[in-house]
């Protein structure tokens, strides 16, 4: 299971922060997700990060875009409802600027949805990040989580491009409710 | 008198005129992002200065921009013009600006009523909206309406003096913008970089 077991070794949302400390991505944004949870109580209890929410995940993009351009990386967290509010944001900053734009998509939608909604909108966001040209890769293993994660924000920032990292349910649980 | 005016009763001013007012006082090397449209046209008509950086597309993000490099840079100040249109479509980023509270960012906002760039068309807020006052309310207890163009530079005076984040209303003649910026956003943000010290690397030419 994807919970914190101290006989296992860390959980994603431990290797994740650890991961961002490692490149030096101090400032997070996001707007709250019931999966991410563990990651942004991790985060905000670590000093080394400047951890807080927006109104809405657009706003995060200009955020961390004037951030980056003033010497200061950081990742957007969300949900795949918040990613489909996008597409105009990263069309018109991240990609045509040049910006290495840092997004994680806890995925809702998916492997035991319950809401119609989630799982429509679940749709548009491989397809939206394909047309824009925005490398993505989804994490669904533990042993993966950090080489996946590691290696797409090295390479966001040395080809100045935004980059999504999803997590998937077979990495987090998910988010379920009984029939 | 900062402050006391109400938004029905300051004067209309011309955008451009407001950009060389504010061009003539910046000398520590402050950011400035210029909103979509004519709000960065005539920044750039004003004089290209490398701390200014003109947004082409992503409507009502200047002012998350703006907190951003504010965030990543506290020890410059950074002033952001936004237009009410573009304010309009984000109105939830005067609340995370409160939360924040960064004591170097200044909000120009320009406020004609109107979509000019598309026409002219009424904003929904035209007749409706005190944005002065919908910024106090999100938090902003340093909101103010400019009521000439003599007042507004006594608040730039301020904010350059004192501790923000400041608010200043702006309202605007009909008057077109002075110029087009150029549009070749990697370049924009590259200058703007280097502009605030985060690149270094030597460019030919």
């Amino acid at each position: 299971m994807a919970a914190s077991d101290p006989g296992r070794g860390p959980a994603w949302h431990e290797i994740v922060r650890d991961v961002l400390k490692a490149n030096v991505i101090r400032l997070v944004t996001y707007v709250p997700d019931n999966v991410l949870r563990p990651l942004i109580e991790g985060v905000r209890a670590d000093p080394f990060f400047t951890c807080f929410s927006t109104a809405r995940e657009e706003e995060a993009v200009g955020i961390l875009a004037g951030a980056w351009m003033g010497g200061m990386r950081g990742i957007l967290l969300m949900q795949t409802s918040g990613f489909a509010t996008l597409p105009n944001v990263l069309a018109s900053l991240p990609c045509a600027f040049q910006i290495p734009t840092m997004m994680m998509i806890s995925e809702r939608g998916t492997l035991g949805e319950f809401n119609i909604g989630q799982a429509m909108v679940c749709r548009t966001m491989r397809p939206i990040l394909d047309s824009l040209g925005i490398e993505h890769h989804t994490v669904t293993r533990l042993d993966e989580c950090e080489f996946i994660v590691d290696r797409t924000i090295r390479q966001a920032i040395m080809t100045q491009a935004p980059a999504a990292l999803i997590l998937s349910p077979l990495l987090t649980g998910g988010k379920v409710v009984k029939p | 008198m900062s402050g006391a005016i109400a938004h029905h009763n300051a004067k209309r001013m011309y955008r451009f005129d407001l950009c060389r007012r504010l061009a003539s006082k910046l000398h520590r090397e402050e950011a400035v992002i210029g909103g979509i449209g004519n709000s960065n046209f005539d920044l750039w008509a004003a004089g290209h200065r490398p701390q200014n950086f003109y947004m082409l597309g992503s409507m009502g993000l200047a002012i998350p921009i703006a907190l951003g490099v504010a965030i990543a840079q506290p020890q410059r100040k950074v002033f952001v013009l936004e237009g009410d249109g573009s304010l309009l479509m984000e109105l939830g980023c005067l609340s995370t600006v409160a939360a924040r509270a960064p004591k170097n960012l200044s909000i120009l906002l320009f406020d004609n009523g109107v979509y000019q760039i598309t026409g002219g068309q009424p904003t929904p807020a035209a007749h409706t909206t005190d944005f002065v006052a919908v910024a106090r309310a999100c938090g902003l207890g340093d909101s103010a309406w400019a009521a000439d163009e003599e007042d507004f530079e006594s608040q730039l005076d301020r904010c350059l003096a004192t501790d923000g984040p400041h608010f200043i209303g702006l309202k605007l003649d009909d008057q077109p913008p002075k110029g087009q910026t150029e549009r070749d956003p990697s370049q924009i943000r590259d200058r703007f970089m280097r502009g605030l010290g985060t690149k270094a690397s030597r460019i030919l030419g």
